[in-house]
């Protein structure tokens, strides 16, 4: 193997990738060889860094230097400047926007700082596509430890110690499902990896693949140790190709490494693992469903009890876990129970990765011990709201959570915590929304989203979110009545207490959270037509005020649909009956001299 | 909808893909993803042919086509277009984008042009919510969209003068 004096890691996230990463890599390497330097220095494709907002990244090591927003153009310099001359190019670095100083290493960046990172431990650091680097990082000691100094009794014993709760929304604990499973009668049990996310503006599962595809792996195969499975299935969307691949990698080394398949390590005990592909239902979320997904059958639910521990795929017993919840496994075990229950609070230990989007300064996927504040998250490592506007509410736990206003700030995000305010943990989508975001159309947009994932086997699910979703767009369109809002509460209450699954369950609580939160923009909505965001297109208005107009033709010039009339430095004008809407021209009025009301 | 004839080449692919896995009836998805991926959509006849080599009705195989997103009916467009409806790219904007494409192409979601062009779509997070919002045309990425950006993104395909080097 090649010594490299230096290696060059670009995130080969989906962001990152889909901002020509792979390109600036292939630039890269082409002046490193230009220079007799591809000996010497290594480029890597890594997982995703999390810091999305500021990508592609690339990061030097041994220095640490930390670039942001590069470009393929940006090769030559980072050759030039920093591996020939040794000195960092200084465009590139991150400035603290507090202070506009630069600021050299990753752990200096404020959106790291109160970071602890357990499941994303290795994206960003390893060439995922290797698994000689992941062993350098500890990776499957946590195997070994297993199969030769523990029983599966023992480890269960670690793992329920160590008070991991699942992450995939549901937060049941993870000990006591593999004991659980494991104390049923089967000589066929399987494990599953769900990595269906299907929650919209959630893609940590993704990242822990894509970046660290191993970790999933040896887990599982401790898993299937612990509860007697010689079978495990990862359960994966087809839509990302990336992360299948780089399974499938991993997967193949493994089997070479003598890591899976027959007799593990000289063990006796036998584990192989296969791909299910998932074909875009956000229902295959919940355990049963699926499990008949798997089966070739339409991804419906069915009741519980029978648990899937009991009877899951082909009737066999089945431990489903998630994709995040698998990625704490091997450093439960290599650092112990101890170490893990003391990050978190009370009820929920260790920590949460949560893809933190919307209008906030710093988008990325961040990993912060359980307890942080949302506060802490939006301000310290989000770098609070964009354009300075106002901060107006944080919608955690994807479609069947809720949104949560500046007085739940403060509150430490726990499981528990986060469930009293009238949202949920879900699988860590945090959209942060701003002062021009209308908490009616928010609610609509998800009900729209249920409605169209609702599977429709149940009454409640399939024509009750249906109706939320008319009153919801009544409302929208200035159409809605007082008594709409009292049909909304006493709907949604009934679909929560009578839906089958917890799609059905939880798919009014953005309708339920909004109108706690935000009943004052239902009424603004309803008894006086209007919209106080200003989003809702059937209640607003653009106009332009003639005293403020330069007639610079900005607006003129952008509007799509031709609406604005007027010539060169006379106040224009917009015919109302030709308007979409769009906004456009409010936009890129320098003015303020167009108005929303 | 018009009955569409497959030509025997057509049926002996779906043969093939149906024999890969057996003709097992639990492999239904496997053996549709395959297939989409290889005709590029599924109708009805393709499903008919589908279900004789499984040996299950074509209910069934219906029920699952139509019951999960990623399996398509209508044959996608020569560039298939997806705005990407996520929570994060929604708020920053992506309905206004979404709604330019449909004034644009002048059709709805869920169709395609009719030169068969362009098709256009909704989907559910790329996972890149930093570049927010996120058009998709065929693999090729397009971030921090704006309804003014629309058209020229329309262009680059109509006139074909695709830029290949910066397909993502």
């Amino acid at each position: 193997m090649t010594d490299y004096r230096m290696h060059l890691l670009i995130c080969g996230g989906t962001g990152c990738k889909a901002s020509e990463s792979s390109e600036i890599k292939n630039q890269l390497d082409q002046y490193l060889s230009e220079y007799d330097l591809d000996q010497e220095v290594q480029v890597l494709l890594t997982g995703c860094f999390g810091f999305c907002e500021k990508g592609p990244i690339v990061k030097v090591l041994p220095d640490n230097t930390f670039y942001t927003e590069v470009k393929p153009s940006d090769a030559k310099d980072i050759v030039m400047e920093h591996i020939i001359k040794g000195r960092p190019v200084k465009r590139l670095l991150y400035k603290n926007p507090k202070n506009d100083y630069e600021v050299t290493t990753a752990t200096n960046i404020d959106f790291y700082k109160k970071q602890i990172r357990i499941a994303l431990r290795n994206c960003g650091f390893i060439n995922p596509e290797n698994i000689d680097e992941y062993i350098g990082r500890d990776g499957y000691a946590a195997l070994g430890k297993c199969l030769t100094e523990m029983t599966p009794e023992e480890v269960i014993k670690e793992i329920k110690d160590s008070g991991l709760r699942g992450r995939g929304g549901g937060g049941f604990p993870t000990g006591l499902k593999w004991e659980i499973t494991r104390n049923v009668q089967n000589d066929q049990k399987y494990v599953v990896c769900n990595a269906d996310e299907g929650d919209p503006g959630a893609f940590m599962d993704r990242s822990i693949l894509e970046g660290d595809p191993h970790t999933v792996i040896e887990a599982m195969i401790i898993c299937g140790y612990c509860i007697g499975a010689d079978t495990g299935l990862v359960y994966i969307r087809a839509e990302y190709p990336l992360a299948i691949e780089r399974l499938k990698i991993a997967i193949g080394q493994a089997e070479e490494y003598g890591l899976l398949g027959n007799d593990i390590l000289g063990t006796g005990f036998s584990f192989k693992i296969e791909l299910r592909y998932g074909a875009g239902a956000f229902v295959c979320g919940e355990e049963t469903a699926l499990i008949h997904s798997m089966e070739g059958l339409r991804g419906e639910p069915t009741v519980k009890p029978p648990f899937p521990s009991v009877s899951g795929y082909n009737g066999k017993p089945t431990n489903v876990n998630n994709v995040e919840t698998f990625a704490n496994i091997p450093v439960i075990i290599n650092k112990g129970a101890n170490w893990f229950n003391k990050i978190g609070t009370e009820k929920s230990k260790g920590t949460k990765v949560f893809a933190l989007a919307g209008k906030i300064n710093n988008v990325g996927l961040i990993e912060v011990p359980m307890g942080t504040t949302l506060r802490e998250v939006i301000y310290d490592i989000g770098g609070g709201i964009k354009d300075g506007k106002q901060f107006k509410s944080v919608q955690t736990g994807g479609p069947s959570g809720g949104c949560l206003t500046k007085k739940f700030l403060d509150t430490p995000i726990d499981y528990d915590n986060l469930v009293e305010a009238g949202s949920m943990m879900g699988s860590g989508g945090m959209i942060v929304m701003d002062e021009d975001d209308c908490m009616v159309s928010i609610a609509r947009f998800y009900l729209e989203f249920t409605l169209e994932e609702s599977c429709g086997k149940c009454n409640p699910c399939r024509i009750g979110n249906k109706r939320l979703h008319e009153i919801l767009t009544r409302i929208t369109e200035g159409n809605g009545t007082p008594e709409d809002i009292d049909r909304l509460r006493v709907l949604s209450e009934v679909i929560k207490d009578t839906s089958l699954c917890g799609l059905g369950q939880s798919s009014p609580n953005p309708v339920l959270s909004t109108l706690n939160n935000f009943m004052d923009e239902y009424l603004a909505h309803v008894n006086e037509g209007k919209c106080p965001a200003g989003q809702c297109k059937a209640l607003v208005r653009y106009e332009i005020n003639p005293e403020l107009c330069t007639g610079c033709t900005l607006c003129f010039r952008n509007c799509p649909v031709g609406a604005i009339t007027g010539e060169r430095r006379v106040a224009h004008f917009i015919d109302q009956s030709l308007c979409i809407k769009c906004g456009v021209c409010f936009e890129k009025c320098k003015f303020n001299a167009i108005s929303l009301t | 909808m018009p009955k569409i004839k497959l030509s025997d080449n057509t049926i002996n692919i779906i043969k093939e893909v149906c024999a890969e896995f057996d003709n097992k009836e639990s492999e239904l998805i496997n053996v549709l993803h395959k297939v989409q991926g290889k005709l590029g959509y599924l109708p009805a006849e393709v499903q008919e042919v589908i279900a004789r080599e499984l040996k299950t009705s074509v209910a069934k195989v219906y029920g699952v086509v139509t019951f999960y997103s990623f399996f398509t009916m209508i044959p996608k467009g020569e560039f298939p277009i997806s705005i990407c409806m996520g929570t994060a790219c929604y708020v920053r904007g992506a309905e206004q984008v979404l709604s330019e494409f449909k004034r644009q192409l002048k059709v709805e979601v869920g169709e395609s042009t009719s030169d068969g062009k362009f098709s256009l779509n909704c989907l559910r997070c790329v996972g890149a919510c930093g570049l927010a919002p996120v058009v998709t045309v065929g693999e090729k990425v397009y971030g921090r969209v704006a309804p003014t950006q629309v058209k020229d993104i329309i262009a680059e395909y109509r006139n074909n003068v695709c830029d290949v080097a910066r397909t993502a």
